[in-house]
C-alpha cells in the first residue's frame, strides 16, 4: 500500500506546498456570491441591499435580479455562513455559491463581442438604408453615384469588423476541405461589396450595399439569439454546479480545520458530519453510521458502516459524525474516475446531425452551382463580364440564408424559454430536435421516479402505546427513516410516551427506558429480527418479537402524471433500477410500468439502452445517479434532475430544476412542436426562393426586391417561431 | 441641393454619437441585470441626493 502511495505524492510536490502558500499572502477583500432563489421585486433587492450593507465587514453587496445573486465584497474573514442567517430572517432564502465555478459567467466576453458586431451592422445598415432608399425614390447621376460612395465609405469597415465571424467560421471550414452555411454567407457578401463597388465606380445603377449590411444585421441576430439560449442555460447549469461548495472539514492534530477539497491530500483524516456526502475515496478510522449509496449504485437500503469499512466519494453519511482516512482524492476517485469513462465515451448528441446542418449541407453547394450556372450562362449569352458578375450577385444575395440563419435560433429561443418557465433547462443545443424524435423513454427509480424520502407504509398495524413508545425514539434522531416515523406518526395525532435515558447509537439505532424496560428502534440485526427486502426500521420493546415499520420510497411529485402522460402519447416506458427486485416491481405496478428491470449494474443499463437504439428506437433516458452516467450518455437524449450527481448532470442534455417530474411529457410535445416550426421555417425561406431566385437569373432583380425578399423572409420566419409561446 | 452638404455628415455623425453611446453602455455593464434595472426605477432609496 505505502508503495503504490509513494509516487503520486513523489510527482506532485507542488500539491503539497501550495496550501502553505496560499496562506501567506493574505488578501484583503473577499469576494461572495449568494443565490437568492426567491426574490422577485424592487422591494426584495432594497431589503436585501440594505440588510447586508448594514451589516459590519461588508463593502458593498449588489444584487442582480435577473440572476437572482447577490454579489458581496467583504473582509476577507467574513463568511458566507454568517451571512445566510441575517437573511433569513429578512425572509430570503439565500444558498452559498462557490465563486470558482462561477468563473465564467462573470467574464462574459463572447456575447458582448457579438452585440457589439450586431450594433455596428444595425446602425451602418440603417444610415445605408437611408441613402438606399433615396436612390430608389428617384436620386439620379451625380446624386446617385455620392450616396453609393458614401455607402461603400460606411459599409466597406462596417461588414469587415461586423462580419467577422463568418470569415472566421467559413475559413476553418474551408481549410479542411468542407462547406457550411458560413461560405456562401461570406461569398455573398464578398461578392456584393465588390461588384457594388465596382458599379459605383462605373457610375452603374445598382449597389447592394444595402443589402450586404442588412444581411450582417439579420444573421448576426440569428447567432446572437442562439448565443444568448446557450448563455441562459450555461449560467443555470453552473450555479447548479457551484451550489454545491467544494468544503471539507480536516482534521489537524484534533483540531478541526475547513479546507477546500482540492487541497486535501492522501492520508488526511476528515470528519464527515451526518447528512454531508463523502469528498475522498478512504477507510473509516472512527466512528459507526449508516452509508446512503444510492447516488452511486441505485440501491436505497443504507449501508452499515463503521471503523475499517471502505467508503467512495458520493456517498451520503446518514447518522453518526464520521472520520475518514483519505486513501484517493480528486482526479482518482473511483467518482471522477467513473465521470471520466463517461466523458471518453461516444454519446448520442455526437452521432445526431441537427436539422440546421442539414440542411446547409444540402444549401450551400446548391447555391454556388445555381449562381456559377447564372455566370457562366450570362456570359457565355452576351459576353459582358460586368453583367453576368453582377446576376451571380444577385443571385447569392438573393439565396444567401438569411432566413436559414434565423429559423433554428429563433425557434430554440422561444422554445427553451418556455421550457425554462416550466423548470426545465436545455444544456446542448440540439437537444430539442433529438427529444421530438423519442419514441422510448427509460426511468431510474431511486432519486429519479422517487424522491429519495422514505414514507412509512404500515402505521395502522400499530398500537397507539407503541407508536408513542417509537415516537419518542424516532424524534431524537435525525436519520431519514425516524423522520419519516415522527412525520407520520405526528400526522396521525400520536403523542411521544415518556422515555428516559434517550440514547442514540450511530449506525444502530436509538434506545431508551421505558416503565424499567430498555426500548429500542433501529436496524433488524442490532434487534435481533430478519432483515427482509424492503427498508425498515425495527420497534423493540423488551418483551415478545420485535416488530418492523415498513417503508417505501415516496413517489417524485408528477412521476404518476409524468409517466400516464408518456403513455397516453404513445411512447413506451421502461424502468431500469440498480435496486432490489422486489423494491422495482412494487414501484412499477404502482406507476403502470409494464416493463422494467431489477438489479441492474451500471452496465447493464448502458447495454439495455444500446439494445433498444439497435433496435431503431430513439431512447430518452432520465437518471440521478452516478450509475446512470454511462445510460445517460448512451442514450439519444438524457434528462437529469437538479439533485443529480454532477457527474449525471454534466453527462444530460436537459436539466430538471424544480421537484416535479411532470413537465417531462410536456417537454416531448414543446420540442415536437418546436422541430416542426423549424421545418416550417425552412420551407418560407425556401418558398422565398423559389419566388425569388428566377427573377434573379433572368436578370430582373434589383437591390429593391432583394432588401425586400430578405426582410419579409426573415421577419415571417421570426414571427412564425413566437407562435410558440 | 446644398442642403446635401449639411445633412449627410449631420446624419452620420448623428449616427455615429448613437452607436458610440451604445458600445459605452454594453462596456458599463448596462445590459448585466436588465430585469432588476426595470425595477430598481421604482426604489424611492437616493431620490433626493445621489449615492455618494
Amino acid at each position: 500500500m505505502t508503495a503504490q502511495i509513494r509516487p503520486a505524492m513523489a510527482v506532485c510536490p507542488g500539491c503539497v506546498a501550495a496550501p502553505n502558500e496560499a496562506v501567506e499572502q493574505a488578501p484583503t477583500e473577499a469576494r461572495l456570491a449568494l443565490s437568492l432563489p426567491t426574490i422577485h421585486c424592487q422591494a426584495c433587492i432594497s431589503t436585501v441591499e440594505r440588510g447586508l450593507n448594514a451589516l459590519p465587514g461588508i463593502h458593498s453587496a449588489r444584487v442582480n435580479l435577473t440572476l437572482k445573486r447577490a454579489l458581496i465584497e467583504a473582509d476577507p474573514d467574513l463568511r458566507a455562513a454568517d451571512l445566510i442567517p441575517v437573511l433569513a430572517d429578512l425572509g430570503f432564502e439565500a444558498h452559498e455559491l462557490d465563486l470558482a465555478s462561477l468563473a465564467t459567467t462573470d467574464s462574459d466576453r463572447a456575447g458582448r463581442e457579438l452585440l457589439m458586431r450586431l450594433a455596428v451592422a444595425g446602425f451602418a445598415s440603417m444610415n445605408v438604408m437611408l441613402l438606399s432608399v433615396s436612390v430608389w425614390s428617384g436620386a439620379a447621376d451625380a446624386t446617385r453615384d455620392m450616396f453609393h460612395w458614401i455607402s461603400a465609405a460606411i459599409a466597406f469597415p462596417a461588414v469587415i469588423f461586423a462580419g467577422q465571424p463568418f470569415f472566421k467560421n467559413a475559413w476553418s471550414a474551408l481549410r479542411v476541405g468542407r462547406l457550411n452555411m458560413d461560405v456562401p454567407i461570406v461569398l455573398a457578401l464578398v461578392l456584393a461589396l465588390v461588384t457594388s463597388l465596382w458599379e459605383t465606380s462605373l457610375s452603374g445603377e445598382h449597389a447592394y450595399f444595402d443589402a450586404a449590411l442588412t444581411l450582417t444585421f439579420f444573421l448576426l441576430a440569428g447567432r446572437y439569439l442562439d448565443y444568448r439560449t446557450r448563455a441562459v442555460a450555461r449560467s443555470a447549469a453552473e450555479e447548479l454546479a457551484a451550489l454545491e461548495v467544494p468544503r471539507a472539514i480536516r482534521m489537524e492534530d484534533g483540531v478541526e480545520v475547513e479546507t477546500a477539497v482540492a487541497d486535501l491530500a492522501i492520508g488526511d483524516l476528515i470528519l464527515v458530519r451526518p447528512g454531508g456526502r463523502m469528498p475522498v475515496d478512504g477507510v473509516i478510522a472512527t466512528g459507526q453510521s449508516e452509508l446512503d449509496r444510492s447516488l452511486l449504485t441505485g440501491e436505497t437500503l443504507p449501508v452499515f458502516a463503521e471503523a475499517g469499512t471502505q467508503v467512495s466519494a458520493g456517498e451520503v453519511n446518514l447518522t453518526g459524525p464520521l472520520v475518514v482516512r483519505a486513501e484517493a482524492v480528486g482526479e482518482d476517485t473511483s467518482l471522477h474516475r467513473m465521470a471520466d469513462l463517461v466523458a471518453i465515451a461516444e454519446s448520442g448528441r455526437s452521432r445526431y446531425t441537427s436539422l440546421a446542418d442539414n440542411a446547409a449541407k444540402l444549401y450551400a453547394p446548391g447555391v454556388h452551382i445555381l449562381s456559377a450556372l447564372a455566370f457562366v450562362g450570362w456570359y457565355l449569352y452576351t459576353f459582358d463580364l460586368r453583367m453576368a458578375l453582377n446576376i451571380a450577385a444577385a443571385v447569392l444575395i438573393i439565396t444567401c440564408p438569411c432566413a436559414l440563419g434565423l429559423a433554428v435560433p429563433a425557434v430554440t429561443t422561444a422554445a427553451s424559454g418556455r421550457l425554462f418557465k416550466r423548470g426545465m433547462l436545455i444544456k446542448h443545443s440540439t437537444a430539442l430536435e433529438r427529444l421530438a424524435g423519442v419514441d422510448t423513454v427509460v426511468f431510474d427509480k431511486t432519486g429519479t421516479l422517487t424522491a429519495g424520502t422514505p414514507q412509512l407504509e404500515n402505521l395502522a398495524e400499530f398500537s397507539r402505546t407503541d407508536l408513542e413508545i417509537a415516537l419518542a425514539l424516532a424524534e431524537s434522531s435525525a436519520h431519514p427513516l425516524s423522520r419519516a416515523l415522527t412525520q407520520a406518526a405526528r400526522g396521525a395525532g400520536i403523542t411521544p410516551a415518556e422515555v428516559t435515558n434517550l440514547q442514540e447509537r450511530p449506525g444502530f439505532g436509538t434506545e431508551g427506558e421505558y416503565q424499567g424496560r430498555c426500548v429500542r428502534l433501529g436496524r433488524a440485526a442490532w434487534v435481533g429480527a430478519d432483515q427482509g427486502n424492503q427498508t425498515a426500521a425495527w420497534l423493540d420493546l423488551g418483551a415478545g418479537a420485535p416488530r418492523g415499520f415498513l417503508f417505501h420510497d415516496a413517489l417524485r411529485p408528477g412521476a404518476v402524471e409524468a409517466v400516464a402522460n408518456l403513455h397516453a402519447a404513445g411512447k413506451e416506458v421502461l424502468l431500469i433500477s440498480g435496486d432490489t427486485t422486489g423494491a422495482v416491481a412494487d414501484l412499477a405496478a404502482r406507476l403502470g410500468i409494464g416493463n422494467w428491470l431489477a438489479e441492474a449494474l451500471p452496465q447493464d443499463k448502458a447495454k439495455r439502452i444500446q439494445l433498444l437504439t439497435d433496435q431503431g428506437k430513439k431512447v430518452l433516458m432520465v437518471g440521478d445517479g452516478l450509475n446512470d452516467t454511462a445510460a445517460l450518455t448512451e442514450a439519444h437524449v438524457s434528462i437529469s434532475p437538479a439533485s443529480a450527481l454532477d457527474a449525471a448532470r454534466v453527462a444530460s442534455d436537459i436539466v430538471l430544476l424544480g421537484q416535479d417530474l411532470e413537465p417531462i411529457a410536456e417537454a416531448c410535445t414543446v420540442a415536437q412542436k418546436a422541430t416542426k416550426r423549424i421545418r416550417e421555417n425552412f420551407r418560407i425561406a425556401t418558398l422565398y426562393n423559389v419566388i425569388a431566385v428566377p427573377l434573379a437569373i433572368a436578370g430582373f432583380a434589383t437591390p429593391l426586391i432583394a432588401a425586400l425578399a430578405m426582410s419579409t423572409s426573415s421577419i415571417t420566419v421570426s414571427l412564425n417561431a413566437l407562435r410558440l409561446k | 441641393m446644398s442642403v446635401l452638404a449639411y445633412l449627410i455628415p449631420i446624419s452620420l455623425l448623428l449616427g455615429g454619437a448613437a452607436l458610440a453611446a451604445f458600445v459605452y453602455t454594453v462596456r458599463s455593464n448596462q445590459y448585466d441585470d436588465p430585469e432588476g434595472d426595470s425595477r430598481r426605477i421604482l426604489s424611492d432609496e437616493w431620490d433626493d441626493h445621489p449615492k455618494p
